[in-house]
């Protein structure tokens, strides 16, 4: 990339595409959870139509999933409207995270690419700013694949969930988790970050082992593990007397 | 194809809830200025937010995924393709719980 596009830069074609290639390539990764969110919005009696208009607005997997397990007849609103609010709380740092991309655009190339912010193409967008480029193509690109992605999975989990019958153990259902792990390898800086990084998983894990769920272990690990970080670096700047 | 208005309402409210979640964190962030120490941790907390989501997972999984999960980051460090890490993983997992007979 030579510096003259870098400075131009921030919502291109090219990133665009780079964006959605990338995303492609953790298909398989993705496709899982999507069955398992539509065929478990058929059993709570939600129509197709529904079904697609919740994946298609909210587009958060865990979250449409907790507010499945609550749902009754009439639809609770306010419960599932909360389960939503707590289990995304832990994408508010994400979007602080994506700042040096964000920074560079306005209106809805900003505030509309926001709408599809989830975990994965958050993940290729910060593994893809370490690398240089600083293009908000690039998150929507990514997103945009993972949400068509995400609308034909729970689509075909609705229709033929009943027939498919995949047990909640099936090592396919590894593949959502193997995707985010694959990641970690381009995020991962050097030995600066391990660290925090082993901070943010034992807190996760003290957190989670306390009998607390969905979002406060990522929520506290995350946020212990980059004040360590950040504690660190400010020790060095300023070595103490 | 029914669309019912209780159903629409809850969806509505999920969708704005996690929108909310999603510029939330953006916007504050803008209009607060960050001091040194936040900015510092902006710059850890990708990681961070991943290690913290996936250590309890795999905690909760057994043996045989944390072999699956040194096979995928081995063949993503290796090969550097997203695609057959992910692959590798799930195959990896199949064959060792279908010798260790789980």
């Amino acid at each position: 990339m030579d510096e003259a596009t870098e400075r131009r830069g921030g919502f291109t074609r090219a990133g665009f595409r780079r964006g959605a290639k990338a995303a492609l390539a953790i298909t398989l990764g993705l496709s899982p959870f999507g069955l398992v969110v539509g065929m478990a919005a058929d059993q709570h009696g939600l129509s197709l139509l529904e079904t697609l208009l919740m994946s298609g607005l909210v587009f958060a997997g865990t979250a449409q999933l907790v507010a499945l397990q609550l749902w009754t007849d009439p639809a609770p609103i306010v419960a599932a409207s909360l389960a939503c609010l707590v289990i995304n709380l832990r994408m508010a740092p994400m979007g602080a995270a994506l700042a040096p991309v964000l920074d560079r655009v306005s209106g809805w190339r900003r505030w509309g690419t926001l709408t599809v912010l989830v975990d994965n193409a958050f993940a290729l967008t910060i593994a893809e700013m370490r690398s240089g480029r600083r293009d908000a193509a690039f998150l929507l690109g990514a997103a945009g694949v993972m949400w068509l992605n995400w609308m034909s999975m729970c689509a075909v989990g609705h229709v033929f969930g009943a027939a498919v019958k995949l047990p909640p153990g099936h090592p396919v259902f590894f593949a959502s988790s193997a995707a985010l792990l694959a990641i970690l390898v381009p995020i991962w800086r050097g030995r600066a970050d391990f660290m925090p990084w082993v901070v943010a998983g034992a807190v996760a894990l003290l957190v989670h082992g306390g009998g607390l769920g969905a979002p406060w272990p990522v929520l506290a690990g995350a946020f212990a593990g980059a004040a360590a970080g950040a504690w660190r670096d400010r020790r060095i700047e300023r070595p103490g007397p | 194809m029914t669309l019912r208005w209780d159903v629409l309402l809850a969806i509505l409210g999920m969708a704005a809830a996690s929108y909310l979640c999603r510029a939330g964190g953006y916007a504050i962030l803008r209009a607060t200025r960050p001091p040194p120490f936040v900015q510092a941790m902006l710059h850890y907390l990708p990681g961070c937010i991943f290690v913290a989501f996936l250590a309890p997972v795999f905690a909760g999984l057994g043996w045989p995924a944390w072999v699956a999960a040194g096979a995928v980051l081995a063949a993503q460090v290796r090969f550097g393709k997203l695609a057959l890490s992910i692959a590798v993983g799930v195959g990896v997992l199949w064959g060792v719980r279908a010798v260790a007979g789980g």
